[in-house]
């Protein structure tokens, strides 16, 4: 990896290495990020990419190796975590402190075209008003780093787009760094700065792309991109599988979709 | 949970149903039988087919009821009845909350709370009566004890079951923002309880009236019980009577109370929203 620190580097990492037991997730991994720079992070089911985003998130541990982060990170996950009992706005001044947390929540949801919800319960939100909710949630925080966790891959594809141009809207604004894990490669294409593949627990590919936004599938060497990222997660282009068929990522989607639907029931 | 599921569907079906006056028709061809086997007890009665001695016929009770009422003994027997429930509840479920909040938030809590109180449940609390009496003597204070004996077991076991219950992923969403071990516990682990607690009091609530029932029937100079042991010596089946039918009051109107209580408390669950 020939990753070249940048003068302005948000995040370091360098020789991470993290075991469960016997197996190896993250081995020796190194990566900058630059201030502001977007980051996709792609890797096939099991790869380490949210084990990588944990890591950076400060929920898991650094055993092993060298990270450095910007004091100011914020996470979106793969499914909302709005806590059912708290209204709309109160969900994203969660943990926030001082006397105008209200005012800063109205203007956060707003930016994510929520002010109309603000006194909702979560449970009557639709899943892509929950996942912006969710995003207003870490952006008002103000991070330096914002960490997003395969948010819009339990969404529906129209949502998603919805989604995507929000996303990268509110980077152009904000700019903060963004580290996005993703199994999707056209979403990869569509917001990064680079797009990374993860693989036996280092970073494999790199690939930079510099089309201005906001991007369409229609960009010049879209196709080309798209081919090399597919083929670095063991996808031909013609669509046939190089490597072994990995199809746990249909059933992880599953999950996914099991969990969103528990969270609801449970609370009921 | 399939059966809270089945419940707001059936809601949602009821909404939507256009024969409005089902709804309104349906606790009237409810209360049918009730009011039937009223009126077949009083043609009983005042046929002599059910004799007093056996039990007192409708009428008789109302009026009974009344007269009760017009001196003010049921009103003095109901207070002192109620204290020794609201007594007695206010001790055990703030004990069921301290021990549930002791082993629910920790290991080391759980091993120490939670083995005794599992060994002490195994005993059904009313056995413990003749040991009372002779720890408390026949004051209000083995009343107000077997009480709060009778409320700590559901409170505790609810309310723990709903601590531990607690969506691990939303706590791990409140470390992550930042919330420090005591906004987590305010923020997510109560809020997220207290629907499990509101099921443990309703539970609490029941059972302090059973447990009630038995100890003012043993050693009691005043409440509902007392009122209905002495007519038993009199063999006042009417004041027998009147005195069932007051305990059943009670336990519908606190658990209006309760329902009351968490149709405010859990405004955020969907099974509320629909309603």
């Amino acid at each position: 990896m020939d990753t070249k620190p940048l003068s302005s580097t948000d995040v370091a990492v360098r020789g991470l290495t993290r075991r469960f037991g016997a197996t190896t997730v993250l081995r020796g991994l190194d990566l900058d990020i630059a201030g502001g720079e977007f980051v996709a992070l792609l890797g096939r089911s099991g790869s380490g990419k949210t084990t990588f985003l944990r890591t950076l998130a400060g929920l898991d541990p650094v055993s092993e190796g060298d990270v450095r982060l910007p004091a100011t990170r914020a996470v979106v996950f793969q499914e909302p975590r709005l806590m059912p009992w708290k209204k709309v706005w109160q969900n994203v001044t969660l943990g926030l402190n001082g006397g105008d947390a209200r005012e800063r929540a109205v203007a956060a949801l707003k930016e994510v075209g929520l002010e109309h919800r603000l006194d909702a319960w979560p449970v009557t939100l639709s899943g892509g008003e929950a996942q912006r909710v969710a995003l207003a949630r870490a952006l008002v925080r103000e991070p330096r780093l914002l960490l997003l966790d395969e948010p819009f891959a339990a969404l529906d594809a129209l949502t998603r787009i919805r989604m995507h141009e929000l996303v990268s809207a509110l980077w152009a604004a904000h700019r903060p760094s963004v580290l996005l894990v993703t199994h999707d490669v056209d979403e990869a294409l569509l917001l990064a700065d680079r797009a990374l593949v993860l693989e036996n627990g280092r970073i494999r590919t790199e690939l930079k792309i510099t089309q201005p936004h906001p991007r369409a599938r229609a960009m010049m060497g879209f196709s080309s991109m798209r081919a090399e990222l597919l083929s670095a997660l063991g996808v031909d282009v013609d669509g046939t599988i190089s490597k072994p068929a990995d199809l746990s990522f249909c059933r992880k989607t599953d999950e996914v979709k099991s969990r969103r639907g528990l969270s609801v029931i449970h609370s009921a | 949970m399939i059966e809270i599921l089945g419940n707001a569907m059936t809601d949602a079906a009821m909404q939507n149903s256009p024969d409005f006056l089902h709804k309104i028709m349906r606790p009237a061809s409810r209360a049918v039988t009730p009011i039937l086997i009223l009126v077949a007890w009083q043609i009983a009665s005042g046929s002599g087919l059910i004799p007093e001695r056996t039990l007192a016929s409708p009428l008789h009770v109302l009026g009974t009821f009344w007269s009760l009422i017009a001196d003010g003994e049921l009103q003095d027997n109901l207070l002192v009845s109620l204290r020794r429930a609201m007594e007695g509840l206010a001790i055990g479920v703030s004990l069921g909350t301290i021990f549930a909040l002791i082993s629910g938030l920790s290991r080391s809590g759980e091993a120490a709370v939670d083995a005794p109180l599992q060994i002490l449940r195994a005993i059904p609390f009313l056995a413990l009566v003749p040991l009372f009496i002779l720890w408390f003597g026949i004051g209000e204070t083995p009343k107000i004890a077997l009480v709060a004996l009778g409320t700590i077991y559901p409170v505790y076991l609810n309310l723990y079951a709903g601590i531990r219950g607690i969506d691990k992923k939303l706590l791990e969403a409140g470390a992550c923002f930042g919330l420090n071990r005591w906004q987590i516990l305010r923020h997510i682990v109560l809020p997220g309880a207290l629907p499990s607690f509101l099921v443990g009091l309703r539970y609490a609530v029941g059972i302090s009236w059973l447990s009630l029932v038995v100890a003012e029937q043993i050693n009691a100079s005043s409440g509902i019980g007392y009122l209905i042991m002495s007519a038993r010596d009199f063999m006042r089946t009417d004041i027998i009577v009147v005195g069932l039918v007051v305990y059943g009051l009670l336990g519908l109107l606190t658990d209006i109370f309760i329902r009351t209580l968490e149709h405010r408390a859990l405004a955020w669950r969907p099974s509320i929203l629909k309603g």
